[in-house]
């Protein structure tokens, strides 16, 4: 990285065609594999208690993007998960709602009625979620489609036969097309499938790829392959968004998605947050986790401190 | 060669609790120190914590759906299972529990025997309870109507404080053998005949999580336990009155099915079937005939 220029104007520059591009994303100091999941492992052991856990749990709750995306979704499922995300626990309106529902692009219109009035937004994956396999012009009408049915957050998949066959610009030219797409009112989530990438090096490559193109947000999986969510590529990407902030001053979040269950398992991820990026990211507008049984798991521990008595899976819904 | 032999060091075994199928430590690291009935060091025991019986519902609550699911007569044979495995290690619970209650050798062998007895007791119940405690109901309509026991869910069982073996596979057999799962807080002075229990289950065909044995202080353990809410009953036998009038009050938030310290004076004798009954909840179905025909049947 030249450190003579200033930053904003080198990277102004990077994208400005294929090889430039290519070489910048090639010229990233290569990820310590080894260094990297010692450090989030040990960033793992904290032991967050008390008053810093009640903090972290309603915190963790309005970071949730609740999502439901199976083929046999229907509109009543939607709603009752819209109802939940709106108020997750009935029997306590101390609970935070959660940040958004997360939903498939048909069911963007259902999804926004549900959570009318309330604080809660709607996410849309689109672009052929989960493969990303279409044309452009299909991806752009997914995205178009959900747009106009309201959502507020687009969550698009990036095209990794291209990233991995090396045609950083295609995937760049797709990122920035959908951008367009999703104008003013949305927010553009780029999912990376970091469980297909195959290295850290990749994944630290596709996070600056899908920051310079104008993403919001940068986010590991889709939650449909064996990988997902780790701590460990999760600091990286938190480490590309803060050394993003520092070149360019422009912020972006970070969504980790699949594979994180457990109240103990999102408190790892906050204070990851906190050690990497900074408490400039611990906000539901910078920081989410795509997630569905999380939440279930949050509100039983947060019983648990209200009451002193350990909840079961009888007092939370059946999603 | 023999003076060698002597000279050899000798390997203690380190106890372990059994949750979910596998051995763990106790999560908060500690053990307890535990002796024979004069006082004599036999080993260390892991001292749980309330997060191992907060891990120890989890696990059983996994294992119900299987386990209640599975035929009576598929359980029956598993439990039978457990008394052929029980049959092969009689010399090593004889000394266990010799240790533990200061019983002579053949004392102690008779216990080990009437325990083995008493799994396949309880195996042969698996697939006869449903007869003797449901059945079809006469009523006024043309209806069939059926009642059938059904497992309560995940039951606490807190073993016999006095017994350490045939007492708490008295207390322990009935409550499996109807398909709940069950969490067994040992013996607090005598726990190593239960963690050896827990050596013979995982090698028993019992799927990993319809027993788990936690050792500690009662008090301790049993005390989370009774206030959770995703646990459906509790077996107070190894309960003080103290102790047990505490139990059942946090037992009463979310209305678990408590069952009594009942005196027991000999284990050895035949337990009749309330303590299977005791863990069943029944189910009665109406089902409509339909009109009779000419036949007088509905067919």
């Amino acid at each position: 990285m030249p450190t003579t220029a200033s930053p904003a104007h080198a990277l102004a520059d990077v994208a400005a065609s294929e090889s430039t591009l290519r070489r910048f994303l090639h010229g990233l100091p290569g990820v310590d594999a080894v260094g990297l999941e010692a450090r989030a492992a040990a960033l793992g052991t904290r032991s967050i208690k008390t008053t810093a856990k009640a903090f972290a749990i309603d915190l963790a709750i309005s970071m949730v993007d609740l999502t439901t995306l199976e083929g046999a979704d229907t509109p009543g499922k939607v709603r009752a998960l819209g109802a939940k995300a709106v108020r997750p626990d009935p029997t306590d309106r101390t609970t935070p709602a959660t940040a958004a529902v997360c939903v498939y692009p048909d069911m963007v219109a259902t999804a926004k009625e549900a959570v009318a009035g309330s604080s809660v937004k709607v996410a849309s994956v689109a672009t052929a979620f989960p493969a990303g396999r279409a044309a452009l012009s299909v991806k752009l009408a997914d995205v178009r489609d959900a747009v106009a049915a309201g959502a507020d957050e687009i969550d698009m998949v990036i095209d990794r036969g291209a990233f991995l066959s090396g045609d950083y610009g295609k995937v760049y030219d797709e990122i920035v097309a959908v951008r367009e797409a999703c104008g003013t009112s949305a927010r553009l989530k780029v999912i990376f499938e970091t469980g297909e990438l195959s290295t850290y090096d990749n994944i630290r490559r596709a996070s600056w790829l899908g920051m310079l193109a104008g993403a919001d947000f940068i986010k590991t999986s889709t939650g449909k392959v064996a990988v997902n969510a780790t701590p460990a590529n999760t600091l990286l990407m938190l480490e590309a968004v803060r050394d993003f902030r520092a070149q360019t001053g422009v912020q972006i979040g970070v969504k980790p998605a699949g594979g994180i269950r457990t109240t103990k398992d999102a408190i790892k991820f906050l204070v990851l947050v906190n050690e990497t990026a900074g408490e400039d990211w611990l906000d539901n507008h910078w920081f989410r986790f795509g997630a569905s049984s999380l939440l279930n798991d949050l509100l039983m521990q947060r019983q648990k401190l209200a009451t002193g008595r350990y909840s079961g899976p009888d007092y939370v819904t059946v999603d | 060669m023999s003076e060698r032999n002597n000279e050899r060091l000798s390997v203690f075994k380190t106890y372990k609790l059994y949750v979910g199928g596998k051995f763990p430590r106790s999560e908060s690291g500690r053990v307890y120190e535990v002796t024979d009935s004069k006082g004599k060091w036999l080993a260390n025991a892991p001292q749980s914590s309330r997060k191992d019986a907060r891990d120890a519902v989890v696990a059983a609550r996994k294992a119900f759906g299987g386990w209640s699911g599975a035929t009576a007569y598929n359980r029956g044979q598993i439990l039978y299972r457990v008394a052929e495995m029980l049959e092969g290690r009689k010399a090593q619970f004889a000394r266990e529990v010799a240790d533990a209650e200061g019983l002579s050798k053949s004392r102690a062998a008779e216990q080990v025997d009437a325990a083995i007895d008493r799994w396949v007791w309880y195996a042969g119940w698996t697939d006869k309870i449903a007869q003797v405690v449901g059945g079809g109901n006469p009523v006024a309509g043309p209806y069939f109507n059926l009642s059938s026991p059904e497992p309560t869910g995940v039951v606490t069982v807190l073993a016999p404080q006095e017994s350490s073996f045939l007492g708490l596979v008295s207390v322990l057999a009935p409550v499996i053998a109807t398909g709940n799962t069950a969490i067994v807080v040992a013996s607090e002075k005598a726990p190593l005949p239960a963690l050896s229990l827990g050596e013979v289950l995982a090698t028993s065909d019992v799927p990993g999580g319809v027993v788990n044995v936690l050792s500690g202080r009662t008090a301790e353990i049993a005390t989370p336990l009774a206030a959770h809410q995703d646990v459906n009953a509790i077996d107070l036998a190894g309960a003080d009155d103290v102790l047990a009038k505490e139990l059942e009050i946090a037992a009463a938030d979310n209305l678990k099915r408590v069952l009594r310290p009942q005196p027991v004076d000999d284990w050895s004798a035949t337990p009749g079937t309330d303590r299977m009954t005791a863990f069943l909840e029944t189910k009665t179905v109406w089902h409509p005939t339909g009109s009779l025909g000419a036949s007088g049947s509905a067919y």
